[in-house]
């Protein structure tokens, strides 16, 4: 079928936009400008969809456009900004719901096509449904409806078998094409089963990155299903967001120190308790610690996921702002991983009205924490543990991480004495210039703002 | 389609994506990631078209699904792109 040159060119149009809008947020002066000129490039690729000359079941059309439309914008603008990961999970899985269920309809009307239009058909099938429900059981992990981590004996196995299995059906749905109804069902339940089984064993902390690996997923079951449509906007979309993807997600796993094959595929573990830490861990008043920073030159925040947890970032800002006004240089250093997604603190503190250009990341501001007479750790943990340089035992040994421990002074905000997500002890609490605050991070950062505003 | 063009399409659309991506500092990578996630919501205007020329009651109701979560993904995916993004402001902005 050819279609009208409105329609073809709006296409175009739209995947004008779309790339113009992504290259936009790689900065964040033009990033929200970047965004809205995506919007309306789907506005203008949507529209114009509507126009293709033949369309039936325009009614049943709208109402899904409608339906699916509304309940996600409504459900977008309410969500918090902590639960922000598993929200562009559960939308990203949707999206590669969609396009499964394009391929299934192609199947179901058993046209005949080329070898590879088939051939990507059931690819883009496979990841698509594999994308959908992993992000629905990746969205159920993070929002806290499945607690605990589920490995069934064998897991590895189990998955290659069901992995295969599914490659096996879709290989004979190319052959035999057009496939029976029963094997489309066949393959389409299996590909399903297989996107549980593969992310339940799968911990929440690891979860950002399957997060990014499956929206990476959905853009090249995107672009597939769009060469099997002979829709070029479709397949450039989805292939630049599949490309991005896998870059993003590669950089994740880099930041987290974990191939992205160990993340799928072992349970992390301490692998030994690692070198034996000597010294002990001191403790400190709230009003030293305000008095440290308020007579300092420059101080340094970490603010890790506890702080997050705690909601404790507004009042960050809050006293931040105090040790400004009294002459005092206060920055923001962010790891990597920070967060439950890369970038994730970043967007937490700007919802406390942290300015952008105060926040700095690892290969930035490392250098700074020499000068640095405080380094203030909120709520993190592993991303500070000098272990990580040096003690080759150590499971975290070789992830980057701050150099919190060059500070003149340490001081950790940390509601107990255990250890972090990866289970290690981190021997920056017990060096000697490190000073342990325990309490929960809102309370005692509302304490210490009080004895700023006692010291004038 | 033309297969060896899209072949094409295919690699300078990867290269594309790999260029935008290499060059964004580590605070965007939140946005960026629920940025990316709704430009494949395009996967709408397919679902689109397939549940245009469905003809049968279960084609229809795939269809209907289809367009249904391709919507949700395209306009959830812009709503908290641009409210994350709304919040990066420099100082005194």
């Amino acid at each position: 079928m050819t279609l009208p040159l409105y329609v073809q060119g709006a296409w175009f149009l739209g995947a004008a936009l779309f790339i113009f809008g992504l290259k936009g947020m790689s900065s964040p002066a033009s990033a929200r400008k970047g965004i809205i000129i995506a919007g309306y490039g789907m506005l203008i690729a949507i529209a114009a969809t509507f126009l293709i000359p033949g369309l039936q079941n325009l009614g049943l059309m709208a109402l899904a456009l409608a339906i699916g439309g509304a309940a996600a914008w409504i459900s977008g603008q309410k969500v918090k900004m902590t639960d922000m990961p598993q929200m562009v999970a559960i939308y990203n899985g949707m999206g590669g719901g969609a396009a499964a269920a394009i391929a299934a309809i192609e199947f179901a009307k058993g046209d005949t096509h080329s070898l590879a239009t088939t051939v990507l058909a059931v690819i883009g099938a496979l990841i698509g449904a594999v994308s959908f429900t992993g992000s629905c059981v990746a969205w159920a992990k993070l929002q806290g409806v499945l607690k605990k981590a589920h490995r069934l004996p064998a897991q590895n196995a189990v998955n290659v078998l069901l992995a295969l299995i599914a490659i096996g059906l879709g290989g004979t749905m190319v052959v035999q094409a057009p496939a029976q109804p029963e094997l489309i069902f066949a393959f389409f339940a299996v590909a399903l089963v297989l996107g549980i089984i593969v992310t339940l064993p799968i911990g929440g902390a690891d979860m950002p990155v399957v997060i990014s690996l499956f929206n990476a997923f959905t853009g090249l079951a995107v672009g597939f299903e769009g060469y099997v449509l002979g829709n070029p906007a479709l397949i450039i979309a989805g292939i630049v967001v599949g490309a991005a993807g896998t870059l993003l997600t590669q950089l994740m796993a880099k930041a987290m120190n974990r191939p992205i094959s160990n993340i799928l595929f072992t349970p992390m573990v301490a692998s030994g308790p690692g070198e034996a830490i000597s010294g002990s861990m001191k403790e400190l008043s709230a009003l030293d610690a305000a008095a440290m920073m308020r007579y300092a030159g420059k101080v340094i925040i970490v603010p890790g996921y506890g702080m997050a947890v705690a909601h404790a970032q507004h009042k960050v800002w809050e006293m931040t702002s105090i040790l400004e006004e009294a002459g005092v240089e206060v920055k923001f250093a962010i790891h990597p991983v920070a967060g439950r997604m890369p970038g994730h603190m970043n967007v937490l503190l700007a919802e406390a009205g942290v300015p952008y250009d105060k926040i700095f990341d690892l290969e930035e501001i490392n250098g700074e924490f020499g000068q640095a007479d405080v380094a203030l750790i909120i709520g993190a943990n592993d991303v500070v543990n000098p272990s990580a340089r040096t003690d080759k035992a150590s499971p975290i040994y070789g992830m980057p991480i701050l150099d919190a421990d060059k500070a003149q002074n340490v001081i950790v905000i940390k509601r107990g004495k255990g250890t972090g997500y990866s289970g290690v002890e981190n021997a920056l609490f017990y060096t000697d210039n490190c000073r342990m605050l325990y309490g929960d991070a809102q309370p005692m950062a509302s304490e210490i703002i009080q004895h700023l505003k006692a010291m004038g | 389609m033309d297969g060896l063009l899209a072949l094409y399409i295919f690699m300078l659309a990867a290269f594309t994506g790999y260029e935008i991506i290499a060059k964004v500092p580590v605070i965007l990578h939140t946005p960026l990631m629920s940025g990316s996630n709704f430009v494949h919501g395009v996967v709408v205007v397919g679902a689109m078209i397939m549940l245009g020329s469905a003809d049968t009651p279960v084609q229809q109701a795939i269809g209907f699904f289809a367009v249904a979560l391709g919507a949700a993904n395209a306009a959830g995916g812009y709503v908290v792109t641009e409210r994350m993004l709304a919040m990066f402001k420099k100082k005194e902005g």
